[in-house]
């Protein structure tokens, strides 16, 4: 490839045959760790998930690799742990991912609107979870969900109000939702924000001056102006739903309510790690991959086509 | 709006003019003290659990458990718990943050610097398979990162990687959202006459991608601190990738200390949350910094009330 464009040049001039293989030499080392990093574990997991390891008779034995084509793909789509595990983050991000985004655009357009003061302190203030890693955001909650620890629940009964079980069987799921609501609603916040700065003021300074309300020009104008941001913090909310790992984990130290297979996620690492079944692992990350995958290249499409509108 | 008024008598449009500045100004008020109110809820529900943090952190294991979680108990107990966190296990925990920084740090800078030589490739060279390498690029940014851990963990696996600084090290090194922001900053903020101007200078081409660096300066800050938070933050990868507490990173070392809390280690409880303010401490800094920066990169030139 990067030799037929060469020899299509002048062959005298050396600067520019040179240069014609610059731009490869710079995406050599990126491009190097890319493929070792990301597209070869892809290949892999794909090709690890067409076998199966059995043991003969009474399970005594060495363990034998099968070949076991499409085999592991239907368990997978038959598996109740995998599909339950999957309904179970679909409902959570058909409320969460709206939820915090709504109050991320609302948050971020307050802060851009001219009713607001002290907005350097709100920016501050709601950016601070996203310097908290997830892991100890997690910690963090868990210690204010556990009864033994936690100021909420002993404020709550103290108020006579009973005891609010944040880590039951129904309820555990929402806790995890606020986890993720708290850390990452400012971060989306401040994508939509930069979105709203970049918006030229005299766009909506003439309807201001025509005495259109604050929330008017919002809604008509702001709005549909940062609807880019919007997909992608969409986006990336939806990926980071279907991936949700880290506070179920943290979750299960303190709550008996978090099967192994509460999320799709959890459920390959105790099937790679807690049955060493790592051709099933594979096969369930390469399912979980494409469901993300046509999720948010769904949700591409349809927000393009109502955009175009 | 304008030609409706104008052919309305002047006085009348006047007043009306008059009256509805002032009820906007009286509506304009009690929005102010709505917008507010709003705001200031949610800064408590977001400040509320790292004040939290902070006071715990200030108890002796008999406080926290004892006394009213959202003020401090009548003993001071930072000191110690601090001390009690940098000696125990003979310091693991300074080693952990040694590592964090070290995968963090090298991390974020190598795949920084790598991204920025992709991007700027892809923004000012035209060459075949342009299309198609960005294209998989921007595909690689939709796949979920846990999705990769697992067979990476095999593979590394095969060749004995696994439980080294580099199975950490080498995957954060890949930062194709990286690839994608500074590709974006290069074709705007790189004009091509200078790399042009460079090259009639003499300037090899290395030499016009520092000068082009220097330009996309507020993109690379921007994506160094991404990737620095995002490797600080990684839980899952380390988790699958170490087994030795050796070469944890912070995340997975107070994981490990909160799995074994239970009866006999709940002193660990006081570790484990003065360890958790201390390794927010390096991240709130650098978002403070990225705030300054951002307000300053990003406010400039734009005239807001």
């Amino acid at each position: 490839m990067a030799l037929e464009s060469v020899t299509s040049l002048p062959p005298n001039s050396w600067s520019i045959r040179r240069r014609a293989f610059t731009p490869y030499l710079f995406l050599l080392p990126f491009g190097i760790l890319f493929l070792l990093f990301f597209i070869v574990p892809i290949v892999y997991a794909v090709y690890e998930s067409l076998f199966r390891s059995q043991r003969s008779g009474l399970g005594l034995g060495a363990a034998t690799v099968t070949f076991n084509g499409l085999g592991n793909f239907a368990d997978v789509i038959h598996d109740p742990n995998f599909y339950t595990s999957i309904g179970r983050v679909l409902l959570y991000g058909v409320v969460q991912v709206p939820v915090m985004l709504g109050l991320a655009l609302v948050l971020a357009l307050l802060l851009d609107s001219t009713v607001v003061r002290f907005k350097a302190f709100f920016r501050l203030a709601f950016f601070v979870p996203y310097a908290i890693p997830g892991i100890i955001a997690a910690l963090l909650w868990g210690y204010l969900y556990d009864p033994a620890l936690s100021p909420i629940v002993k404020g709550i009964s103290a108020l006579g109000l009973g005891t609010p079980d944040f880590l039951g069987v129904n309820s555990v799921l929402w806790s995890i939702a606020n986890i993720a609501t708290w850390a990452w609603t400012g971060y989306n916040m401040l994508i939509i924000f930069a979105a709203l700065q970049a918006i030229p003021t005299e766009i909506y300074e003439s309807a201001r001056i025509d005495g259109s309300s604050g929330f008017h020009i919002a809604w008509n104008i702001k709005i549909p102006l940062v609807a880019p941001a919007l997909v992608l913090t969409g986006i990336f909310s939806i990926i980071g739903t279907l991936q949700l790992f880290n506070e179920p984990q943290v979750l299960t130290a303190i709550s008996n309510n978090i099967p192994s297979s509460f999320t799709p996620n959890l459920y390959a690492y105790y099937t790679a790690f807690g049955n060493n079944n790592y051709y099933y692992a594979a096969t369930i990350s390469v399912v979980l991959a494409l469901v993300t995958c046509v999720l948010s290249f769904g949700f591409l499409r349809v927000t393009q086509r109502q955009a175009g509108v | 709006m304008s030609q409706q008024t104008a052919s309305v008598p002047l006085t009348i449009s006047k007043e009306h003019v008059t009256t509805k500045k002032r009820s906007s100004q009286g509506s304009q008020q009690i929005q102010s003290i709505g917008a507010m109110v709003f705001l200031f809820i949610f800064v408590v529900y977001f400040l509320i659990p790292f004040f939290w943090l902070i006071v715990s952190s200030t108890k002796n294991a008999g406080d926290l458990f004892g006394s009213f979680g959202l003020w401090f108990a009548p003993t001071f107990n930072l000191g110690a718990n601090l001390q009690q966190l940098f000696t125990y296990d003979n310091g693991i925990y300074l080693r952990w943050l040694g590592n964090t920084v070290l995968y963090a740090g090298v991390g974020a800078v190598t795949g920084t610097f790598l991204a920025a030589m992709a991007g700027f490739a892809l923004a000012k060279y035209n060459f075949r398979g342009r299309t198609l390498i960005f294209s998989v690029i921007l595909g690689a940014i939709l796949v979920p990162g846990t999705a990769l851990a697992l067979p990476l963990y095999l593979l590394f696996s095969n060749v004995g990687l696994t439980n080294t600084y580099w199975a950490v090290l080498l995957p954060s090194m890949v930062s194709p959202f990286g690839v994608y922001l500074s590709r974006i900053y290069a074709a705007a903020s790189v004009p091509d006459e200078l790399l042009e101007a460079a090259r009639i200078d003499g300037a090899g081409e290395f030499k016009a991608f520092t000068i082009a660096l220097y330009l996309m300066r507020p993109a690379l800050v921007t994506i160094l601190l991404f990737q620095f938070v995002a490797i600080w933050n990684n839980y899952f990868l380390p988790l699958v990738m170490l087994s030795d507490e050796k070469f944890f990173p912070i995340t997975v070392g107070l994981q490990t200390w909160n799995v074994t809390t239970g009866g006999a280690n709940k002193f660990l409880y006081t570790l484990i949350i003065a360890g958790a303010l201390v390794s927010s401490i390096p991240l709130l800094i650098g978002c403070g910094f990225l705030q300054r920066f951002w307000r300053g990169g990003l406010g400039t030139g734009s005239v807001k009330g």
